[in-house]
């Protein structure tokens, strides 16, 4: 239950695995929220006013409150409704799991989504990137149930979301990274995740996803062709 | 009680291990600083920073923290008692980490840049920079300090850009100070501050490496 009576709202494309994250976390911790559909290419006056240094989404709207960046979002969700923590209560435990969200985004998500907008030698670049960070991943998660052992947590959240997207993108992108055969943690990881009740129930529909991967994929290639290079 | 036991693993001309000696200072924590020579790493910073190989490292009773806002926020939680960092309240707080995000995330490569380019592309770098400078001015507006009345988690993030302003500056010929007057009026009323004044690299020696890097690496 929702220990603030004021409204939350979450602004969102629909399939944007930052958005899921700040989903997920609100559904961990039983708040109510309004999910508003956002354009992103065509960008409602709302979205602008709310994040206008970087114009994107997800943004949470509590009130008079906006706030933007998805890890950022998660500690405010954390901080605010204090039932079902995230984040670990320990500081040198919560500065490993900052340390590792960043890296996730440093070393995983960046290179994906290299691997994705780019074609050619710019995209082989991404992907082995991509395998490098992936390598790291398994030496953390190996052996685990969860990133934070049997306990379902923040790590879970920020970096779940490959369990689910990972195939739509190379689907999309045309390329492979993840080789059970090199990543069996990671792979039973992934597993785990979407076994979990509020991912399980709370995941966009892949007709959805696949359709809005290829659109994006040829967004980013007509790009590409337009500047004629690949990168 | 056992008294706690502080290494700093840094690099004298990092802005980022300026932030970590910045906020030991302000929490009045005794610790040791380590020098580290970045083409010969010590084996313990590979042992205790074996992902990323990087200053600065915080070594706390034998444990590791990395990532310089990482460790800013784990000095600010465990040595909670005085000179709070960063505001108490969630969604100050995550103001607060918004800015030092943006900050993370817009001026190294900005900064470089000014250093590392010439001819148009460091034309380009100018404009991109004066622009990150001009919205971080903008986010202060008329406080003292970006947290307000208090000195906090987004100063200490951003004030060690500021020793590296003379190098940018001669490098890429242009002035801040011209462009973003607060914003300069700002660093200027952090340097009053001891704490910072003593944990920031001198802006002449800053220059020095940044010469030194430019010849190492061919770069006019």
């Amino acid at each position: 239950m929702s220990s603030s009576s004021t409204e939350v709202q979450l602004l969102g494309s629909g399939v944007s695995p930052f958005e899921w994250r700040i989903i997920w976390a609100l559904k961990w911790k039983g708040v109510d929220f309004e999910f508003i559909q956002e354009d992103v290419s065509n960008k409602s006056s709302l979205l602008l006013e709310k994040n206008p240094v970087y114009k994107m989404i997800p943004v949470l709207i509590h009130g008079r409150n906006s706030v933007s960046e998805s890890l950022i979002i998660l500690e405010y969700i954390d901080e605010t409704w204090k039932e079902n923590p995230i984040l670990p209560a320990d500081p040198t435990e919560r500065a490993h799991a900052r340390f590792w969200a960043k890296f996730s985004e440093d070393k995983i998500t960046e290179p994906i989504k290299q691997a994705f907008h780019c074609a050619g030698e710019k995209q082989a670049e991404g992907v082995k990137a991509l395998g490098e960070g992936l390598d790291i991943l398994e030496g953390k998660i190996r052996g685990k149930k969860f990133f934070g052992g049997d306990s379902f947590g923040y790590l879970d959240i920020v970096v779940g979301w490959i369990s689910y997207w990972l195939h739509f993108n190379q689907e999309a992108a045309g390329y492979n990274v993840m080789d059970q055969e090199r990543y069996p943690g990671i792979d039973q990881w992934m597993k785990n995740f979407l076994e979990v009740e509020i991912i399980k129930e709370n995941l966009p529909p892949s007709d959805e996803m696949m359709s809005s991967y290829i659109m994006y994929r040829e967004m980013s290639l007509a790009f590409l062709n337009s500047n004629n290079k690949s990168d | 009680m056992a008294k706690d036991e502080v290494v700093l693993l840094d690099a004298y001309v990092s802005m980022f291990g300026m932030r970590v000696r910045l906020a030991l200072a302000e929490k009045g924590v005794e610790y040791e600083y380590r020098e580290e020579d970045l083409a010969n790493k010590s084996p313990l910073l590979l042992q205790m920073n074996p992902v990323h190989k990087k200053i600065p490292v915080l070594i706390h009773n034998g444990k590791p923290v990395c990532e310089s806002l990482v460790i800013v926020q784990y000095i600010d939680e465990v040595w909670k008692d005085k000179s709070p960092l960063l505001p108490s309240e969630p969604y100050q707080r995550a103001q607060a980490r918004f800015w030092a995000d943006y900050i993370d995330k817009k001026i190294y490569d900005a900064g470089r840049k000014l250093w590392t380019t010439k001819g148009e592309e460091l034309e380009s770098s100018k404009k991109a920079f004066i622009e990150i400078m001009k919205v971080l001015e903008g986010e202060l507006g008329d406080k003292s300090y970006f947290g307000g009345e208090n000195f906090g988690f987004v100063d200490v993030a951003l004030i060690p850009f500021y020793s590296w302003f003379d190098a940018y500056e001669t490098c890429a010929n242009f002035s801040v100070e011209e462009h973003c007057p607060k914003l300069i009026a700002w660093a200027k009323r952090c340097m009053e501050r001891e704490t910072v004044s003593k944990s920031l690299a001198d802006p002449k020696k800053i220059y020095d490496f940044v010469l030194l890097m430019k010849k190492k690496f061919g770069i006019e």
